[in-house]
């Protein structure tokens, strides 16, 4: 592939380059000159219909030969269009000259501010949006300090179930359409359009229709007021409070990247963040919504020997001394798809420590989608197989377990998976919540959820992709790794390690397709890895 | 031999596109325009050269009598020849600006007129398929389509193999639901593919390049598309000496207000003064009343004052350039005259107002039609539009402050120019020019140095049963 073609463009008097194809407005972003903008999005198509992105535009003069005009400084001399021209639908060309901060350009600005805010109902101190609201940090860039408006605002829908997940407060749209776009062009649900007309015109889904898509919370994500909420998040936290940890989601193979909005060790909300290896800057509402679960009244979170409430300690040497009561080929271990790299490895090494060879992963198939949703709801498949701790005997152990050949078993971090645990002799679990397993529990181990650890995991197209600790386990729940060493320490009497960052290096030592990775290399945006 | 007008027509008036409107005995029915000439421009046109036709055009100057006045040759031009893609014509017929009603008498009295240009033109322009949009307050009209072109196909003036030439045509009548907008062409395209006739942006979508289903496309008004019918038959140079260089063709003026005798006139463009058209065709102002204002082009054309002076550039004998002072009654009605008075012909609707009226109460009156018809789509339009109603409405009603027509021009300054279509214009400025040129009476109701309490928006039992029915 050759170098994209570069093109001069003159913007606020100094001359940059760009290649081809790049966006007007783009383009000033990249030279420091930030334009405002409600509807343009760089994912979706321009229709140009919030004018808040007006500039002044010019194209070079040319002479008579139709060669441009060259001025003194021999730099093509610009011939200025008189009118305002939209910066977001139109590409750089050769000797475009662009002015974004002219008195016409200010003007304008100010002219489209205003507008925008005289029917909106200027409820800041009651709207979610309040903190992440282009309306508000434009108008305080770029607006008046009064209002000229003497009249009555113009009346519409609020606090409406435009969807199950999705509520429009249709006064502060600035009917920019982005989630009409979105809806049209990305899940290819082309279920919102705009009712009524002129300045009574509103957003609102098809007749007999909701906006019900998997994907609907992405409009409020794109939403540049507070017109779309979250119904889940509204009137929760306001968001300049929210703690902000870069993560990824892991309700499925595809781990989307997150950010997590937390406080005081409370995750208030999921939202996507941009990756255009993996999610571009979308995702799906269940995987968004699926943190709930962290603060559950049912979670578990002291560790257990049979039903009752055990330390730390003791209950460590109780399930190392039943993992060691059994010759090891009556000993089974059951993981999960769901933990980290760290984790898996730890499993393995802690299986080996007791020759244990009956280990596998617990996969999780449902119906996916064409665009983000995985079938695999496993968010960590590939590190497992990568780590050599899935293998094909999920169905051997069962049958182990059921016939009673199997006496010991080891549970981590998921349910019995349907088997039937009659004839176990003890079962060691380790895990967030009750389920059939924990309640047969000889020993129960809390653990932490994904918002509560650090750890690595490998998507469904083999990219390396980092967790980061947004909150604290609850209770005495404790990081999932932690707990295996200690178990590994339990068994085998061995130093153990201190650092998660430690055990990352041990495992990439000992396995190729991680050679030379460490935890912080991994960075905010992954690494593709080289799988088999 | 064609049967007399109901009416004689004025003498200055030059009946081409209405030669057929209004005559005693004529019916809109295929055997009466064929009986009288008619299609037989078609059959000339069908041995002709495509780039002929097209020629024939561009040597015409036939302007586009929609309301822009766009050279119809130059866009005709932006068709190549051999275009891959399918062409497409449409027929705007959406005639909405108010004060214009001259395309409703020939689709309502000579639609094979009508047809026949779109046949030419389609033939030129290598269109197979045209669509004749047509307002939906029109159902008369649709029909009386519906039925010219089931007798054009009858006759093999439409379908396959047209008069054995090889050519092959379908015309398709689409009617609107009632909106001004419609009128636009980008959204006249959007709402013929079935959606919201939001305008599109220009750049990309010039309708020449990227029109109906991302086809290059030709959008041209009724009158306009009449016209190639008489350009095929005199032929573009001859069609040229009729009116003014660079006005070419006759034109449809159609006079609405406080004249003595309002009608449609059928004028060489430039032929007549607006003080002639007035006081002479129209028969002058009504009884002991005086002109006061014109809104020369349909009520988005900003308005002209009696009384104002203009000064204009005119050609001496020698060549060189002067200027010269005129009044209203003095301005030719032809597009470059009106342009250098600082409004337009734009669609032919001229609005004549005597001393009777209330300027605020008349910019009101057109700030609630634009109101009502901004489409939504772009921020300034959508919101000023209705704000300069509600400013105007307030003044009316006695609670207009010392600010408001600063205000209201300024709210037009920033709407016009900053809008995605040429609605931004067409709702600016009328609202410019009223608070321009009548300021003593704008000024004189905006009184009130603070602003009044505004008026409950609901009375309290009104609240209480939305309470109720909200329950």
């Amino acid at each position: 592939m050759s170098a994209p073609q570069m093109l001069n463009v003159q913007i606020n008097g100094e001359w940059k380059q760009f290649p081809k194809g790049t966006r007007v407005i783009e383009a000033c972003a990249q030279a420091g000159s930030y334009i405002p903008r409600y509807c343009y999005h760089p994912k979706l198509t321009s229709p140009g219909n919030c004018r808040m992105c007006l500039i002044e535009m010019g194209m070079p003069k040319m002479g008579p030969d139709r060669k441009p005009e060259l001025g003194p400084d021999g730099r093509p001399v610009i011939n200025w269009i008189p009118r305002p021209q939209i910066s977001c639908a139109q590409d750089v060309a050769e000797g475009m000259g662009i002015r974004t901060d002219s008195p016409m350009a200010q003007e304008c600005r100010r002219g489209v501010m205003e507008f925008l805010l005289i029917n909106h109902p200027l409820d800041c101190p009651i709207c979610d949006q309040a903190g992440e609201c282009k309306l508000q940090e434009f108008s305080v860039e770029y607006g008046n300090g009064g209002s000229r408006f003497l009249e009555h605002k113009v009346k519409k829908p609020k606090k409406v179930a435009v969807g199950p997940r999705v509520t429009l407060d249709a006064e502060r749209c600035v009917l920019c359409s982005r989630c009409i776009r979105f809806m049209k062009e990305v899940p290819q649900d082309d279920v919102l359009g705009f009712v009524d007309r002129g300045s009574y015109s509103t957003i609102a889904a098809h007749p007999n229709r909701q906006l019900d898509s998997n994907y609907s919370l992405n409009t409020v994500d794109i939403c540049p007021v507070g017109a779309l909420t979250s119904t889940d998040f509204r009137f929760k936290m306001r968001v300049w409070f929210l703690k902000e940890t870069k993560s990824f989601c892991t309700s499925c193979a595809t781990g989307c990247n997150t950010v997590i909005g937390s406080r005081q060790e409370v995750v208030y909300r999921q939202t996507p963040r941009e990756n255009n290896e993996v999610n571009s800057v979308w995702m799906c509402d269940y995987g968004r919504l699926n943190f709930h679960y962290l603060h559950s009244e049912r979670r578990l979170s002291r560790p257990a020997v049979k039903g009752e409430a055990a330390a730390w300690p003791a209950a460590i040497a109780k399930a190392a001394a039943e993992l060691r009561s059994v010759p090891a080929n009556e000993v089974a271990i059951i993981a999960s798809g769901s933990m980290t790299n760290e984790e898996l490895w730890l499993t393995k090494k802690l299986a080996s420590v007791l020759n244990i060879t009956l280990h596998d992963i617990v996969p999780h198939i449902e119906k996916g989608d064409d665009l983000l949703l995985s079938a695999d709801r496993n968010p960590n498949t590939a590190g497992a197989k990568l780590l050599g701790v899935s293998s094909s005997k999920l169905a051997e152990i069962a049958q182990g377990v059921e016939s009673g050949r199997i006496r010991v078993l080891l549970v981590l971090g998921e349910d019995a998976a349907g088997i039937s645990l009659a004839k176990l002799k003890s079962l060691v679990t380790v895990g967030l919540l009750p389920s059939a397993a924990t309640e047969k529990a000889s020993v129960f181990l809390p653990s932490a959820g994904f918002a509560e650890k650090r750890g690595s995991m490998i998507n469904v197209k083999g990219r390396l992709q980092r967790l980061n600790q947004a909150i604290q386990p609850p209770g005495e729940a404790r990081d999932d790794w932690e707990i295996l060493r200690d178990l590994i320490q339990a068994v085998s009497g061995a130093n153990g390690v201190y650092a998660i960052e430690e055990v990352f290096r041990q495992m990439a030592e000992a396995t190729p397709a991680l050679a030379g990775l460490s935890l912080s290399k991994i960075g905010d945006l992954g690494v593709q890895l080289k799988l088999e | 031999m064609p049967t007399p007008f109901k009416k004689t027509p004025h003498p200055k008036e030059r009946r081409l596109v209405f030669q057929n409107v209004d005559r005693e005995g004529w019916s809109e029915d295929i055997g009466c325009y064929m009986e009288n000439g008619g299609y037989e421009e078609l059959r000339k046109a069908l041995t002709m050269e495509r780039t002929a036709i097209v020629n024939e055009v561009k040597a015409s100057g036939l302007r586009g009598r929609g309301g822009a006045g766009f050279p119809c040759g130059v866009k005709w031009g932006f068709i190549k020849l051999d275009e891959p893609k399918p062409v497409y014509l449409i027929c705007n017929a959406d005639e909405s600006e108010p004060g214009t009603f001259k395309d409703r008498y020939i689709l309502h009295q000579d639609p094979h007129q009508l047809l026949e240009g779109m046949i030419i033109s389609s033939f030129a322009l290598g269109v197979h398929l045209a669509y004749i949009y047509i307002r939906g307050e029109f159902p008369t009209g649709a029909k009386i389509l519906e039925t010219a072109i089931a007798e054009a196909r009858a006759k093999n003036f439409l379908g396959k193999n047209i008069l054995g030439s090889g050519f092959d045509l379908e015309i398709y009548v689409h009617r609107g639901a009632g909106a001004y907008i419609c009128g636009e062409e980008t959204g006249l395209i959007e709402s013929l593919e079935g959606k919201r006739a939001y305008p599109r942006i220009k750049p990309p979508y010039f309708p020449a390049v990227l029109g109906l289903y991302q086809c290059p496309t030709i959008v041209n008004n009724v009158e306009t598309l009449c016209n190639i019918k008489h350009i095929v038959r005199m032929g573009g140079a001859e069609y040229a000496k009729i009116g003014k260089p660079n006005n070419t063709g006759t034109r449809v003026l159609c006079v609405s207000g406080d004249v003595r005798e309002p009608g449609y006139f059928e004028l060489e463009v430039g032929a007549v003064t607006m003080g002639e058209l007035i006081y002479d065709l129209c028969g002058g102002m009504k009884p002991g009343r005086k002109l006061k204002a014109v809104i020369p082009g349909g009520s988005s054309a900003k308005v002209l004052r009696a009384g104002e002076k203009y000064k204009i550039k005119t050609k001496q004998p020698d060549g060189s350039t002067g200027e010269k002072e005129i009044g209203i009654e003095d301005i030719v009605m032809d597009f470059d005259s009106l342009a250098a008075v600082g409004s337009m012909a734009g669609s032919g609707g001229v609005i004549v107002m005597d001393d009777s009226r209330d300027m605020l109460w008349t910019l009101n009156n057109i700030n609630e039609f634009y109101a009502h018809e901004s489409c939504g789509q772009c921020t300034p339009c959508r919101e000023g539009s209705l704000w300069m109603k509600k400013i105007t409405e307030r003044m009316l009603l006695g609670g207009g402050v010392e600010r408001d027509p600063a205000v209201l021009k300024n709210v037009a300054d920033n709407i016009a120019g900053r809008t995605i279509c040429a609605f931004g214009e067409a709702c600016a400025w009328p609202t410019q020019s009223f608070v321009a040129k009548f300021k003593e009476e704008f000024d004189s109701r905006a009184g009130k140095p603070v602003p009044p309490p505004m008026p409950p928006e609901y009375l309290p039992e009104e609240l209480i049963g939305k309470e109720e029915a909200h329950a």
